[in-house]
């Protein structure tokens, strides 16, 4: 029986070392299925000796060696078992790549490591869901339990989603290397979806209880700040980054005490933390400065830099932002960007052109269902003093959310109507 | 959770003079892998206290006193500001740290009881349970 004291400090050397320790790893053995086994056992191996040794000085080095040792010694003792000569070739392939490898010269290429690691994990093979449960599981250093619980479904269903990734990973033969110069956007792209992906499951949740789940944000932007300093000289990384400081910065003023979701317009931006604010606003402008033409996350974070950098709702640059959904429109195409797009213009020019766009939104097979369509609507209505037609659109997006404390936020809104 | 360490001065960084090169580029080498694991939010370091000040407080009254301060121990020289998921995180960042020569470096919580939001706070305490709990049955 580990103490807890103990146990706690070796959680806090796995956190730290894992990502670097799975992705050194694979290098070697060259199959992350195989790598992650061998740092699970030296992270068991860890905890079987460190509460009489006490956490070595260097406990990176000491969970590469262990896991090398417990390799070597685990495939010996299966190629002397095993029957079948194909599996046998494989072990000992691997066996003799653990045996040759000289650990000491690692260490200096562990960034690009983990670098790899992470276009491994987001791969275009591999689902959504796949490459966010094995990014969260083997960049972010989350177990199973912490995942399936941060995305609201069954540690069954994570644990699977992960084996069958990593399946996928090794039929599909994709290789631990860096992306090509032809495909590196596209995959640069496909990593940030999925960091995206994840900040914005834990700052607007879908599903569940809770509104936002500050954890999940948190992990994000963890992974968001390694990337950066893991690809300093992709503008988009930065402005991916800079979105999510600027939006986390907001999450404590976003819901009151009891857990409900405050509006952009009444939040105290006393609250908002400035820490976060600055270091958005630096991660845009290394965005900026590397960038020809602004990207999809630059522009969202330009969007947010205008809201930071007001004072209140009024003092915001709407047309500024106005014009930064315009060339995001452009570059997206997307229904939902449009959808904000006439937030803007309504605060910039009033509600009757941004009821006038939203018009022509309202045949998207997107939005169709979307409770954010009728919720602006209904929004515009209020400004307009529209006010019956308004309370018809609230109920409708109340209808169409699937957010319990969302969803009473719209009922609210409804009822405020009749007043 | 977010933590300060707080680097104390030394008669060296109270008399102005810049660290040797091998120490910065070991503390470039650290700054350097705290951003990599996403550790560090931000940093500083403070000129010497001789460029400072103190308000002394008595009553109405407000006196004024100009550095340099003498009780060099108790001067802090810089500091860092790091967002790790537990203090023994923190601490296991700290140990990497380049110092020597019995110098003691604090660290501290920095206290923000409202900034994940206080109903998620039983959410990830299990969460950390869990962990504890698959680790431990792992081995």
């Amino acid at each position: 029986m580990v103490d807890p004291a103990t146990h706690r400090a070796i959680d806090a050397v796995w956190r730290i070392e894992s990502a670097r320790l799975i992705a050194g790893m694979t290098r070697i053995v060259r199959d992350v299925s195989v790598a992650e086994d061998l740092a699970q056992d030296a992270l068991v191996a860890a905890l079987e000796q460190w509460p009489q040794s006490g956490i070595p000085d260097n406990p990176g080095a000491w969970l590469m060696a262990a896991a090398r040792h417990r390799g070597i010694d685990e495939l010996r003792r299966r190629v002397t078992l095993q029957r079948k000569q194909e599996l046998i070739g494989r072990d000992l392939q691997t066996l003799a790549l653990l045996d040759q490898t000289d650990l000491a010269a690692q260490v200096d290429d562990i960034k690009d490591d983990v670098l790899r690691l992470v276009f491994m994990t987001c791969h275009p093979v591999l689902s959504e869901n796949a490459r966010v449960a094995l990014t969260l599981r083997l960049l972010g250093g989350l177990s199973t339990p912490e995942i399936a619980r941060a995305f609201l479904v069954s540690e069954g269903t994570v644990a699977q989603r992960i084996v069958r990734a990593k399946r996928t990973l090794a039929e599909a033969q994709v290789p631990f290397e860096m992306p090509g110069r032809d495909e590196l956007a596209d995959r640069v792209s496909a990593v940030l979806e999925v960091i995206y992906l994840v900040f914005n499951e834990g700052y607007a949740a879908t599903a569940g209880e809770h509104w936002i789940r500050p954890a999940l944000c948190g992990e994000a932007l963890r992974m968001g700040r390694i990337l950066t300093a893991l690809m300093p000289g992709e503008p988009e990384v930065h402005g991916l980054l800079a979105l999510l400081e600027l939006q986390a910065s907001r999450l404590r003023a976003r819901v009151t005490p009891g857990g409900e979701p405050v509006r952009l317009a009444d939040q105290d931006r006393a609250r908002w933390d400035h820490l976060l604010v600055q270091r958005g606003l630096a991660a845009l402008q290394r965005a900026e400065q590397l960038s020809g033409g602004l990207g999809p996350y630059t522009l969202q974070a330009a969007i947010a830099a205008c809201h930071a950098r007001a004072r209140s709702i009024d003092e915001t640059d709407w047309p500024r932002i106005v014009a930064l959904y315009d060339a995001l429109a452009a570059l997206t195409g997307s229904p939902v960007v449009e959808l904000n797009r006439a937030v803007a213009v309504t605060m910039a020019f009033g509600a009757e052109a941004g009821l006038e766009l939203l018009t022509s939104l309202a045949d998207e097979p997107v939005l169709r269902d979307y409770h954010l369509l009728p919720s602006v609507r209904g929004d515009f209505l209020v400004r307009l003093g529209r006010l019956t037609e308004a309370r018809e659109q609230f109920l409708h997006a109340a209808d169409l959310c699937d957010n319990a404390r969302e969803r009473e936020l719209l009922l609210s809104r409804a009822a405020a109507c009749d007043t | 959770m977010r933590f300060m360490v707080l680097v104390p001065g030394s008669p060296d960084s109270e008399a102005g003079v810049m660290p040797s090169l091998e120490i910065l580029e070991a503390m470039t080498k650290y700054n350097e892998e705290l951003v990599k694991a996403g550790v560090l939010l931000a940093a500083d370091g403070l000129h010497p206290t001789s460029k400072g000040a103190k308000v002394r407080f008595d009553g109405g009254a407000r006196k004024v006193i100009d550095g340099p301060f003498t009780e060099a121990k108790e001067l802090v020289a810089g500091y860092w500001i790091w967002e790790c998921a537990s203090r023994e995180e923190a601490i296991e960042w700290l140990k990497r740290a380049p110092f020597d020569g019995g110098v003691e470096i604090e660290l501290r919580e920095i206290f923000d009881p409202e900034a994940f939001g206080e109903q998620l706070t039983p959410e990830l305490r299990e969460a950390n349970e869990r962990l504890r709990e698959q680790t431990g049955t792992s081995s």
